[in-house]
């Protein structure tokens, strides 16, 4: 049998067909099939929020799940967000237009001294996944850079990320400077990174540390509904 | 001696001869043995952990503990020679609570530097080879790294740095090539800089 007899073409695929192999798709890293996958879908009728959903955001998952569980490693992970990314960037102009529905808004970035931002970069694509809007900081933050972002777009929720135990202490300089200024109670501080645990997340007075981009997406939910929870029962 | 792959996935035995055990990373023992032999330092003995503990710097602290623990007995004292590696404060914490000392610094790019010359360079986009990295290149970054399947990868975990720092233990022209190399692999400025054995050598003297 020829390689090309193999060869699924994702437009004869029913939907639920389509669905499933774009997690495939995905798992493998395959941007330009997530690309065409997507396209087919919207052609179809799908809303974009949907697909971004149930066939991005949901295959996203099983391969986050699959990174916590050892089973792949970061290059897979990074090729899998690669091709999300890849569908995303179709997705985004369609989602601002058809007013999806926003779960909050978060500021994100690398804490000063500290270049590193895969696991960042991650973590702002789920949080979007979810309906979350991002500002992504980027890298290298000075505590001046967080609190004037903070301020000037007044998010739900900060997180911080550091991949060095060297620079990860920064990320208490920036809670302590929030607490000075009487802020700190506004915003819901997430932090996350290789080296840090939920131990630092107390020691240094965050919200939550988050081990990996789903559960900073599961746990940034959980602390949303609270906050609506509260406003609820204040009313 | 043995080759840089074992040191890199087995580590070093210990002769079982002197009275003050070293357990250090197995990506020092030939600075090590080197800095033994050139002084005579004929008291130390030398136990390595796998240097590709290096990229899992969880397994570094339990690794020392057993070895402290397994060993205390057979020697006059233990020095760790492990900066703080990625351990975030733990390996420290370990030392302490059974009464080793380690060497200080943040980790072996910092030492072999001097702790306070790197401190003050703060050269946050910098990425650092030293000798045994650059032998072992491929085992600890190209491979773990995906980067001979995916070299699409690459910008993506280096995009950010500017410069590869090669900091050189002994004058090597072999190493200086193969070290520029790995610069123009990872698409980065190379820097070469000599530091010797830094605050290494001092460690082990007064170990």
């Amino acid at each position: 049998m020829s390689d090309e007899e193999d060869d699924i073409i994702l437009s004869e695929l029913n939907d639920e067909d389509l669905v499933a192999q774009m997690f495939d798709d995905l798992y493998d890293g395959m941007k330009d099939e997530i690309e065409e996958g997507v396209n087919l879908l919207i052609a179809r009728g799908w809303a974009p929020y949907k697909v971004l959903t149930e066939a991005l955001v949901g295959g996203m998952t099983i391969v986050g799940h699959d990174f916590r569980d050892g089973i792949l490693f970061v290059p897979e992970v990074l090729l899998a967000a690669n091709a999300m990314k890849g569908g995303m960037a179709i997705l985004k102009p369609l989602l601002i237009a058809t007013g999806a529905p926003r779960m909050g808004k978060m500021v994100i970035g690398t804490v000063k001294g500290d270049i590193h931002d895969i696991g960042k970069n991650l973590v702002a694509m789920m949080m979007e996944g979810a309906g979350f809007e991002v500002l992504d900081l980027g890298i290298n933050n000075a505590v001046e850079s967080y609190l004037e972002a903070i301020e000037a777009e007044q998010p739900d929720i900060l997180g911080m990320s550091a991949l060095l135990t060297t620079t990860m202490p920064y990320m208490k300089v920036v809670i302590d400077t929030m607490i000075e200024k009487g802020m700190r109670d506004d915003y819901i501080v997430l932090v996350g990174g290789a080296p840090l645990n939920e131990e630092f997340g107390k020691a240094i007075g965050a919200d939550a540390y988050c081990r990996d981009a789903a559960v900073a997406v599961e746990t940034a939910k959980d602390f949303m509904a609270r906050k609506h929870n509260q406003g609820a029962a204040a009313i | 001696m043995s080759t840089d792959a074992s040191l890199t996935h087995d580590g070093l035995a210990p002769k079982g001869h002197g009275r003050v055990l070293l357990i250090a990373c197995g990506a020092l023992a030939r600075e090590i043995i080197a800095l033994r032999k050139g002084n005579g330092w004929d008291h130390l003995d030398l136990q390595c952990l796998p240097a590709i503990y290096h990229n899992h710097p969880e397994k570094i602290t339990p690794a020392v503990r057993e070895i402290v623990t397994q060993n205390r007995a057979q020697y006059d004292r233990i020095f760790v020679v492990y900066a703080d590696c990625g351990t975030g404060g733990g390996l420290q914490a370990a030392c302490d609570e059974m009464g080793v000392k380690m060497i200080a610094g943040p980790h072996c790019y910092s030492f072999y530097e001097g702790n306070d010359a790197f401190a003050a360079l703060d050269e946050v986009t910098s990425f650092y080879l030293t000798d045994f990295l650059v032998r072992q290149f491929d085992a600890f970054v190209w491979e773990p790294l995906g980067l001979s399947k995916h070299p699409q990868l690459r910008d993506m975990y280096f995009g950010n740095y500017e410069k590869l720092v090669y900091q050189a233990q002994v004058k090597d022209p072999e190493l200086f090539e193969k070290a520029r190399e790995c610069a123009d692999r990872l698409g980065l400025e190379f820097e070469y800089r000599f530091t010797g054995y830094g605050d290494l050598a001092a460690a082990i003297g007064e170990a």
